[in-house]
Formats: structure tokens, sequence, C-alpha cells
């Protein structure tokens, strides 16, 4: 089976203790294109998206089997070194979680942890991100100032340009509009819309406008099994399952 | 409404509002016991103010009170270094220790650590001062001084300084995993998510989200190491001079408190004396008090970290 998908979901299972959260999840995500990731809550959106970049590892009594592959390494092998495949995601949350630095330097921190002194290259790392997150122009003036004083929306874009500074392939985002007014969250939008020319981008959102307005290729999850996926015009306007539909009309959530 | 029911309905008010202005008045008190100890203890230390200037009751060697001359720079010098050797003993040991509970330790281990270090914290200082002089003072006589090539008795700024870390060790310990674990999870993740190690987030992260709280709890730990009387007192040495070495014995402000206090009362201003001494112990644990408290509730310096 050769594929060169960056990503590769093979026969996944995750429990939490005895709670079985992701059930035989079996999926390829396609390069450089939108996929987004709906289902009620609870159905397990925010995990699977987690175990792309093994965020689940510190969180208590957790079991994964099966087998996800990143550039064709499965990143449960035991034997993997994580901090690579995490370098090759960026992750957008739920709500925007500045470091506890300046401005600055939560650009900086990535490539720094991976070993960049330059200072000048630095600044060109992080002139150049903040402007791809459309933030240069708010911030350049205030570099040095706590990234906490910034709006969450600013904020939320903050994180977005510290994610891409590591050179990603891949951005992973969490609902990460849920915090963000109506206008920030358009600015966000827009982004993911222009970076999917360079990047592949896997989105967990509950809101089915926003879906329509961004997705290329759609997952339906519901109680931890996939129950459909393909391109987004087939799944949300042609669903073949029963249930994908009713979701879609709103009958279950 | 009948007039039985209006008469319950009123007692019921009655109560309601009486009830409240009662707690108030208990808090109030509780709270003005601490101005009407500074209030005693200032009123009590003035004739020794007025016998000898501030300054030299603060900075004078000179301890005899036979002779009318009250240094008290033995005693806070006393009091400062038992305090600093606890502190530098005792910081990176809680640090380090609560870094372990907070971020690598699975809950199981936790359940059990956590009500050990309890029990530590509801040990009777003598009791810590009796396993001092059973086991630190003959340590540092036979072992650690003759290291260095100094003769001790033991019983030194070194001893009460050990004893005294291993008292607030449970005190920081606890404040400091708590602070640890206030940090989100999304916080640790967005640095993991950025290919940080483990020990990177911590660093960069986690310790600097939370400093502040963790100065508090050390300025807290600080503060009862100051008051500690007994425990330390009994492994100290309690000798009124300079100390020159952590070899050397002390003579820490608490320790000549309860020491002296009711026994040599017949030397004239020796019981201002103490008082005096009873109040620049309870202004410097105040001022610990308040400095923890600022720290902690968002000034300049917080307000850095959480915005």
């Amino acid at each position: 089976m050769e594929s060169n998908a960056h990503i590769r979901v093979n026969n996944l299972n995750v429990f939490y203790g005895k709670d079985h959260a992701l059930k035989d999840i079996s999926v390829e995500i396609p390069n450089k294109k939108i996929t987004v990731i709906i289902g009620p809550s609870g159905c397990g959106k925010t995990t699977l998206l987690k175990s792309f970049n093994r965020l689940l590892d510190p969180t208590d009594n957790v079991k994964v089997t099966g087998e996800v592959f990143v550039d064709g390494e499965n990143i449960y092998d035991p034997n993997i070194e994580v901090t690579h495949i995490r370098k090759k995601m960026g992750l957008l949350s739920q709500k925007p979680y500045p470091l506890p630095m300046s401005i600055y330097d939560n650009i900086a921190y990535g490539p720094r942890l991976h070993g960049e002194k330059n200072k000048k290259k630095l600044d060109r790392i992080v002139e150049h991100f903040l402007k791809t997150a459309s933030l240069w122009e708010e911030v350049k003036n205030k570099l040095s100032a706590p990234a906490s004083r910034l709006s969450v929306g600013q904020q939320q874009r903050l994180c977005l340009a510290r994610g891409l500074a590591v050179g990603p392939e891949i951005i992973l985002g969490d609902e990460p509009t849920s915090a963000l007014d109506p206008k920030s969250s358009q600015h966000i939008e827009k982004r993911f819309l222009e970076l999917k020319q360079h990047y592949t981008i896997v989105i967990v959102t509950h809101i089915l406008r926003q879906t329509k307005r961004l997705a290329d290729y759609v997952l339906f999850l519901y109680m931890g099994r996939l129950i459909e996926h393909g391109p987004a015009q087939e799944v949300l306007e042609n669903p073949k399952q029963e249930m994908t539909r009713e979701y879609i009309q709103g009958i279950i959530s | 409404m009948s007039e039985e029911s209006l008469g319950v309905q009123r007692r019921r008010l009655f109560w309601d509002r009486a009830s409240e202005k009662l707690l108030y008045l208990l808090v109030i008190s509780s709270g003005l016991i601490v101005l009407l100890i500074a209030a005693t203890l200032y009123f009590r230390s003035r004739p020794v103010l007025q016998m000898q200037p501030l300054r030299s009751l603060l900075f004078s060697l000179d301890w005899h009170p036979s002779r009318g001359s009250f240094g008290f720079l033995p005693f806070i010098a006393g009091t400062l270094w038992v305090t600093c050797v606890a502190m530098a003993l005792a910081i990176p040991v809680c640090l380090l220790t609560s870094i372990y509970i907070a971020e690598y330790a699975p809950k199981k281990f936790r359940e059990w650590i956590n009500p050990l270090i309890d029990i530590l914290a509801g040990i009777p200082s003598v009791v810590y001062g009796i396993w001092g002089v059973l086991v630190i003072v003959p340590f540092i006589k036979e072992w650690l001084a003759p290291l260095f090539h100094v003769s001790s008795t033991g019983y030194c700024v070194l001893a009460g300084g050990m004893v005294l870390a291993v008292m607030v060790f449970p005190f920081i310990i606890h404040l400091s995993t708590e602070i640890l674990k206030a940090v989100p999870q999304e916080l640790r993740d967005a640095s993991l998510a950025l290919g940080a190690t483990k020990w990177q987030t911590i660093k960069n992260v986690v310790m600097r989200r939370a400093m502040p709280g963790i100065v508090a709890a050390i300025v807290l730990g600080i503060s009862r190491a100051l008051g500690e009387t007994i425990a330390v007192m009994m492994v100290v040495g309690n000798v009124a001079r300079l100390p020159k070495s952590l070899f050397d014995p002390a003579y820490p402000l608490p320790a000549l408190i309860a020491n002296n206090y009711g026994e040599m009362m017949s030397i004239p201003l020796y019981d201002s004396a103490l008082l005096f001494a009873s109040f620049i112990l309870l202004l410097v644990v105040l001022y610990f008090n308040v400095v923890s408290r600022m720290i902690l509730s968002g000034s300049k310096w917080s307000s850095y970290y959480y915005g």
C-alpha cells in the first residue's frame, strides 16, 4: 500500500481508562487541503486530532493501539523520538495560550529550541511569520511587550505564527475559533484558506457553516467511530450514511 | 398573615441580620489581635528605646544587660544566618521535589507521597529539635566539621539551618506543587507541540508562569523559618556572638526571648529589651507576609505573566 499522505491512520483505538474513546479509525488525510473533523461533542474529535502529534501522552491512564503514520513513520512505535514528530505540526488550541514571555520570544521560542541562535535570523523569522499570520502591522512596535497583553484574537494569530515558525508541514486546529469574536474568526479562517497552498490543515469544529466555508475533505465521527469521510461536497450535500445526514440536518447533535 | 407567624417572621429576619453582624465582629476582632500584640510590644519596649538610640540597639555587638548595654546585632545576625542557611538548603530541594510531584509523578505515587509530606508538617517542633540533637549535631561534629578541618561542637548555625530546612520542606513543597499544578495543561501542550522536550517545557514555560507563586511560597517559608523557636534553640548553641562561619554557634532572636523571658527580670530594662526583640521579629515576619501577598495578588511583576 503505497501512499504519500502526510498523515495516515491505521486501526487506531484510544482508551481513557475503561472508556473506549476512538474505535478502529483508519483514514488518510489528504495533503495540502483543509480536512475538517465534525461530529457531536464528546465523539472523539479532539482525541483524534491530538493523536496525530502524540499530545495524548500527558493524559493520565490513556492507552493507544494501532498506528498513525506521519511521513511514513509510525509515531506510536515505542522507539520513536517524539519531538521531531511534533515539530512537523503546528497546533492551535480552542483558547489561545501565549507562552509567558514577550511577543518576540513567543515566535522565537520554537526556532531557539531547535538550535537557532543567530539574532538576525531570528529577527527575520519573527517578522516573516507575524506577517504570514497578518499580525505584524499591529505588533511591530511592541515586540517586547508581554504576549498576554494582546487581545484574544491577536493571541490566536500569534499562536498561529508561533506554530508556523518551527517549519511544520501540517497545521492542527482544535476548534481554533471557538473563543474568538466573529471578526477575529474570519481573520483566522482567511489565513487557513491562504495557508492550504503550502500546508496540510486539519481542523476540528462543531460549526457546520465553518465546515462549509473551509473544508475540502470531511471526517464525520460519532461515538468514537468514523462514520463517513470523503470530499467535502459529497459528505455535506450527499451523505451516504443516514447518521451523517441527520447530523448535518441538525437532528442529532 | 396571622399575628403569630408575623412574630416568627420578625425573629427570623432579626437573626439573619444579627448573625452577619456577629460574624463580622468576630473576624474584625481576630484581625485586631495582630494590632493589639504589635501595640503591646511597642509600648513595652519603649523604655529601652528611650535609653539607647535605635541605631545602637540594632547595630551594636555589645550585649551586656547587667551593664545596661543591649546590642542586638549578634541575635539579628544569628536569625539571618540560620534562616539563610535553611533557605539555601530548602529551596533547591523543595523546587525539584515539587517539580517531580507535579510534572512527572504517576497518580499513584502522588497519592501516597503527599500525605507523607503532610505528616512532616504535623510533627511537633520539639521532636525536630531532639532529632537534631541526636543526629545532626553529632553528624556535624564528627563528620562534616573535620572534613573542612574545623573543630565544632556541632551546635552551630549549620545544625540550626539543617533542622529548619527540614521543617519548612512541607510548606514550600505543598504550595509550589499546587502552584505548578495550576498551570494550564494547554500551555504545556503548546510548548510540546513546538517540539520542546518535557524538561524544556518545564524550565521555560511552566516554571516561568509559576514563578510569582513560587516566590510567594518561598517567602512564606522564610517567614515560618524566622519565627521557629524550640527546634532551632536546641541545636544552634545559643552564644551571643557574631557567627563567623557555618560551624560557629549562633543565638537567634526567638531563642533569646524564649530562653530569658521570665528568668532574669531583676536586671533593669531586660524585660523591655526582650519585648523589643519580639517587636523586631514581628515586624520582620509581617514584612515578609506582606511581600508574599503582594507578589501573589497581581503586582506589576505578576501582571507580566498573567496579563
